[in-house]
């Protein structure tokens, strides 16, 4: 098992320097790609997703979707059997029987996504010859794409970001001449709403979402596009939008006040809203989240806390534990460090920040017992085994299931931090 | 390949875990891509463990598929021994790992680690999680308690004189459904007939309880599914016979008793005569004359189907009206139970069949796994969970064993409850109309939020099931005060007056349904 600790190399631009990096390799105790399946399938509504893959995949989508909320979901798996592994020709006619199977019996399905697995891939299963087959017999009704949610590709989020990237290619170009702004990640449809009475009140606009709710509606995109990342894991989905021409705002993610404000800036300077009038209408936003934030400020500072690696959310959100609620930050664990699109988070760091990349499970636990910190942010399967140590802890995975961008989530995104540690204060036996 | 929406069983792998985990001092060593530690929240999350499984996955990545992924899974075994030290080590692959062919065995083997390593080989594309778990099991018993194996047909030594009967209970794992509680109601009621429990296992043995295992006089199979496998082996090369009967009801629990004795030489009836379980008498009981003849669907692993169908018919008076099972090793034992009942047994892993199959029959409970728990929800029919797959709300943190005396005060307790009591099944019948007994009134002792009972949801298929599954279709068609009168029918059993009174049409030949032909048809299907 190799350990290398090392400081960042030099960079006047993000001052990575200050920050020290632990890289390791072990056991990654992290979802794969598939998981994002769980809330795709319910942002865009009129889509499918169909995992090609084994037994595993479906247990895996349908024990982290927790409980089997809808009784029959926009989600399926092909389980691959025996005989689909001898030959890939009788894989694929196979392919095309359930995925007819499946359209006879979903008529409302408008989009269907092939979803790669760690088998699909390691057979070489071509799924995007498969889209591309099944397209020409399903077309115009259904469009087919594929993309891969491998635990050996993708870890977690990434599944979003193949997802999307998939779709950037039948985005159609944009015809207008005028700039418009394209927010891309999921987010929940009632932050969206939020965000678009926001921008119409700066001026900035037309605004339009990747994914959207109706495959129908699909964003249009093209050199005059502006982007916002949502998200901090969409480095694919980034690159095929700048392949098209559309080009990106550089800003934070927006989490907590300042994170928001900042991203709200970013698309205000590009389209040149004047300081004042974004002064005028970000300023009760701010005030009212920053009242809102106080009882947590009072419960959370001088916390001592520990992430570990799961959505890529981890920077963005060690920064707004810092900044707007005074943690002290232990360790902050992420999968990937994709440091262009996190330039700007790891700028607004405390300086000395002790990061880590990949991860080797074991020898984190023993970092974070070493460290007793007072709470904990890591999987579902380390966070019942850390609490019987005595260890408090939030669950990484309600980070990604609730709605936390914004003004004004940013107090329950606090809320979600000094809960545990209200629950553990209150309970006496 | 198969489409699958929601699975009732995980991979084989998952079966192994559930050993493991459920034992002590055995570490899994598993050849797996990242994502697959996903199972560590089945442990942790649904049962509340408080210890990580005893897993250590190499979680190789598309990079290491290009190296030496050998090496990899070397450095982890190495690596978990070093850190757990565990009594025995168990190596296999998962799906994706089996396809990268390491040998996972030869592998740790090459390694010389001191302790016994055994390897499970588990073909990830053709089986399940319960095959996965008895496999799993069956080489842990043959790998470790083989070596101290009679020679083959040595007589198995008389017990010495005055000692106490000893047995071993066999099939308990993590993840089991109530299999914690069933095993402290077994051993006690054992207790009370003078035999002592020589290994509980898998669940609480070590690898060195396992060692000792044929020094039992004979075998307790709880678990069929899980332990069958083992306990033939056992029986062939130790020569302990096991028992047959799953003590799960009140006759099943005496039947076993009486089992047990006999294997044991030891006399039964004194704890036959204390024999103290409340079911019969609450069955017996005026306040129960409602539940007779209530029409009852069946699905789970096929132990718990069978155990719960009897239960229904001789100790609930209930009618099965369906009986089924997704385990296909065990469909001849589900397809003589239900010869039993008059029945079609339904053998299926594809969930929207069992769902076709409630909507089809109409029961009034549902007593399955989570997934019917979900079928049921959906058409708004009461239910009661009997066997895995289970969610977290079925690790109850009382004492609610399903075998034994308790067992069966349990079943008739959480069987009963989710129905409408019978005084109060009259009086929405009869006063339809009053103001408070609105449609969608629900068994008052249960709170609103509990699963709502919509006539809609039985009469109006949700929309995914409308191309699916078009069971009849009505050329008949309602007059309006047919429609009304039709109304006036509790919503619960609206649905199938209106299925029954449509069909009855069809078959007569009836163009348009008249309140006679609402009667006609109540007349033709009363019971």
């Amino acid at each position: 098992m190799t350990v290398r600790m090392q400081a960042c190399a030099a960079s006047d631009a993000v001052r990575e320097d200050t920050h020290l990096t632990i890289r390791q390799s072990g056991q990654r105790e992290v979802f794969c790609g598939l998981t994002g399946i769980v809330w795709l399938h319910r942002k865009i509504q009129d889509a499918f997703f169909l995992v090609v893959g084994s037994r595993t995949c479906a247990h895996l989508i349908q024990s982290a979707a927790g409980v089997m909320i809808f009784a029959e979901p926009r989600f399926a798996t092909a389980i691959m059997e025996e005989k689909d592994l001898a030959g890939l020709t009788d894989a694929n006619i196979e392919l095309d029987r359930i995925v007819t199977q499946l359209i006879e019996r979903r008529p409302d399905i408008r989009l269907l996504f092939l979803v790669g697995s760690c088998p699909s891939e390691v057979i070489k299963l071509d799924l995007s010859r498969a889209a591309l087959r099944l397209s020409q017999k399903f077309s115009p009704d259904v469009r087919i794409l594929n993309y891969s949610g491998s635990g050996i590709e993708t870890t977690f989020t990434q599944g979003e970001d193949a997802c999307l990237a998939s779709l950037v290619p039948v985005i159609p170009p944009t015809v207008a001449s005028e700039c418009s702004l394209l927010i891309v990640g999921s987010l929940a449809d009632v932050v969206e709403d939020q965000f678009v009475r926001l921008f119409e009140s700066l001026g900035i606009g037309p605004v339009q979402f990747l994914p959207p709710r109706k495959s129908t509606a699909l964003p249009s995109v093209g050199p005059n596009t502006r982007f916002l990342l949502a998200q901090p894991f969409l480095a694919d989905t980034a690159r095929a939008l700048e392949e098209r021409g559309a080009q990106r705002l550089v800003a934070p993610f927006p989490l907590g006040v300042e994170g928001t404000t900042r991203w709200l800036a970013a698309a205000a300077r590009a389209w040149g809203v004047d300081e004042a009038l974004f002064e005028k209408v970000t300023q009760p936003y701010r005030a009212r989240a920053q009242r809102a934030l106080t009882s947590y400020k009072h419960e959370l500072a001088g916390r001592r806390i520990f992430l570990f690696p799961d959505s890529q959310l981890e920077i963005p959100l060690a920064r707004f534990l810092s900044r707007e609620l005074a943690m002290e930050l232990i360790e902050v664990g992420t999968p990937y460090l994709h440091r262009a699109h996190l330039a700007e988070e790891l700028e607004m760091l405390p300086a000395g920040t002790t990061l880590s990349e990949g991860q080797d499970v074991d020898l984190q636990l023993d970092r974070c017992r070493a460290a007793r910190p007072d709470l904990v942010v890591c999987g579902l399967g380390l966070a019942n085994p850390l609490e019987a140590e005595g260890i408090t802890t939030k669950w990484s995975i309600e980070l990604i299931f609730t709605p936390i961008q914004g003004y004004d989530q940013a107090a329950d995104l606090a809320e979600l931090f000094a809960r545990p540690l209200v629950r553990r204060a209150r309970l006496v036996a | 390949m198969q489409l699958t929406v929601w699975t009732y069983e995980g991979p084989p792998h998952v079966g192994a875990m559930r050993v493991a985990t459920g034992m002590e001092g055995l570490h899994y060593v598993l050849h797996a891509p990242q994502g697959d530690t996903y199972a560590d929240l089945l442990f942790t999350m649904i049962e509340r463990r408080n210890k990580r499984p005893p897993v250590t996955y190499t979680t190789f990545s598309a990079r290491d598929l290009g190296g030496d992924t050998a090496e990899l899974f070397k450095n982890a075994a190495k690596d978990a021994y070093d850190r757990f030290k565990p009594e025995a080590m168990i190596v296999g692959a998962s799906c994706t790992g089996s396809l990268i062919q390491d040998d996972p065995g030869g592998l740790a083997r090459s390694l010389g680690l001191p302790i016994p390593v055994v390897t499970v080989d588990l073909p990830a594309y053709q089986r399940k999680e319960n095959w996965g778990a008895a496999e799993t099991f069956y080489q842990l018993v043959r790998a470790l308690a083989g070596p101290s194996a009679p020679a083959p047909g040595t007589k198995r030594p008389e017990r010495v004189e005055g000692a106490r009967p000893t047995c071993n209970l066999l099939g308990p794992t993590a993840l089991g459904f109530r299999h914690r509680d069933d095993i402290i109601e077994i051993t006690s009621l054992l207790a009370k007939l003078g035999i002592d429990v020589n290994v509980t296992a898998p669940m609480t043995a070590k690898p060195t309880d396992i060692a000792r295992l044929g020094n039992a006089d004979f075998n307790v199979v709880l678990y069929p599914e899980i332990g069958a496998q083992a306990a033939t082996w056992l029986q062939r090369t130790f020569g302990q016979p096991f028992t047959k009967t799953i003590p799960i009801g009140v006759s099943a629990t005496r039947q076993f008793i009486e089992e047990v004795a006999a294997l044991a030489g030891v006399d039964p009836a004194a704890v036959l005569e204390a024999s103290a379980s409340r079911l019969p008498w609450y069955s017996r009981s005026v306040d129960s004359t409602y539940l007779t003849g209530k029409r009852v669907f069946i699905f789970g692993d096929a132990s718990h189907a069978v155990a719960a169908a009897r239960v229904a018919s001789d100790e609930l008076g209930f009618k099965v009206v369906g009986l089924g099972t997704y385990s296909r090793e065990f469909a001849r034992e589900i397809r003589a139970a239900a010869e039993l009942y008059g029945v079609e047994p339904l053998i299926t892993d594809d969930y929207l069949e069992v769902e076709a199959k409630v909507q089809e029959l109409q029961p009034e409970l549902v007593l399955g796994t989570q997934m019917e728990r979900h079928i049921a929800k959906r058409f708004g029919i009461p239910c009661a969970v009997i066997s895995a797959p289970v969610h977290v709300q079925d690790f109850p943190a009382r004492y609610a064993p399903q075998m034994g005396f308790e067992g069966a005060n349990v079943i008739f307790d959480t069987w009963v409850h989710p129905l409408m009591m019978g005084l109060e099944e009259h009086l929405l019948a009869m006063f339809k109309d009053d103001f408070e007994f609105k449609n969608g009134a629900q068994p008052s002792h249960l709170g609103a939020g509990h699963a709502v009972l919509r006539d809609d949801a039985k009469e109006q298929p949700a929309p995914e099931m409308i191309v699916q599954n078009v069971i009849s279709v009505p050329a008949a068609i309602w007059a309006a005060d047919a429609e009304s009168e039709l109304k006036k029918i509790p919503f619960f059993v609206r649905g199938k007056a209106r299925r029954n009174t449509e069909r009855f049409a069809n078959e007569n030949g009836v163009a348009t349904i008249t309140i006679e032909t609402l009667y006609d048809a109540k007349a033709h299907y009363a019971r």
